[in-house]
């Protein structure tokens, strides 16, 4: 039979495994924001000027920032996102 | 105040400053707890639940200077994660979802799950770094004994003692008792 302490301790094991890392290119671009948010800003600066490069911004995202030059990784289209929202 | 909270606080404040180096310390201390929201409670794929991480994290640095109350990070980001996942289900499902309606997939409610592993894993950083680092190697990476003690050049057969008594010390930090017996070179 198992004792107090070794149910505790295995309930606290699977309590440790409950968080995993989340995976490192995720926590890097997050870590990189500051650089995603400037990248951003760039769009939305050309979209103000371009009334066509909005609307695309606004109706595909991904073709948009590519269309602009930038990777639309995550990290960047949240950021973009971010921003439209604020401006909106 | 917690140590959790003040360590946030003086986080924050560097990262109002510009300080890089504390914005990517708060994301490390946040970014499995965000995570396992996403994952865990939510069950989001992949992509979504890439896209919510990312959102969450541009929110927290977007809203530095408006945050009023530093130390209960945790907790806001926990809700603005919550409320990002849920969109990101009511769009897919085009039906609305709300934190009440929707039910978690585990029956032993997988948020709260995640806020006891968080708990967990902000006690496991007040154990020495060698107790921090076998529980992460065992528990999380699911390393073998000979693999954490060729990693840290600990003969193999004392791990199992070694996970045992790391345990007992993270219970006895979780329930706030003083310090016991300290396992050797562990605490």
């Amino acid at each position: 039979m198992m004792s107090d302490n070794e149910m505790d301790e295995r309930m606290l094991g699977r309590l440790i495994a409950a968080l995993p890392a989340a995976p490192e290119n995720w926590e890097r671009a997050a870590i990189e924001m500051p650089a995603f948010r400037r990248a951003a800003e760039h769009v939305l600066a050309l979209a103000e000027t371009d009334a066509e490069f909005h609307a695309e911004l606004v109706a595909d995202l991904e073709a948009a920032l590519r269309r602009a030059g930038h990777e639309p990784n995550p990290a960047l289209r949240a950021a973009v996102r971010h921003r439209l929202a604020d401006r909106q | 105040m917690s140590a959790e909270a003040e360590v946030v606080v003086s986080l924050v404040a560097r990262c109002r400053s510009g300080d890089q180096d504390a914005w990517a310390q708060l994301v490390r201390m946040y970014s499995r707890y965000v995570f396992a929201i996403c994952q865990q409670g939510f069950r989001l794929s992949d992509a979504d639940a890439e896209d919510v991480f990312q959102d969450v994290f541009v929110r927290v640095y977007e809203h530095l200077n408006d945050i009023r109350d530093d130390a209960s990070m945790r907790a806001w980001i926990g809700q603005v994660t919550r409320r990002l996942c849920l969109d990101r289900l009511r769009a897919a499902k085009r039906s609305p979802v709300t934190e009440d309606e929707w039910e978690a997939p585990d029956p032993d409610d997988a948020l709260e799950r995640v806020e006891l592993a968080m708990d967990v894993d902000r006690m496991m950083a007040e154990l020495s770094e060698n107790c921090a680092e076998i529980l992460d190697r065992f528990f999380r990476r699911d390393e073998s004994y000979a693999v954490i003690g060729n990693a840290l050049s600990i003969p193999a057969g004392t791990i199992a003692s070694r996970i045992s008594r790391c345990l007992r010390r993270l219970r006895e930090l979780l329930e706030g008792r003083p310090k016991s017996t300290q396992p050797s070179g562990e605490t």
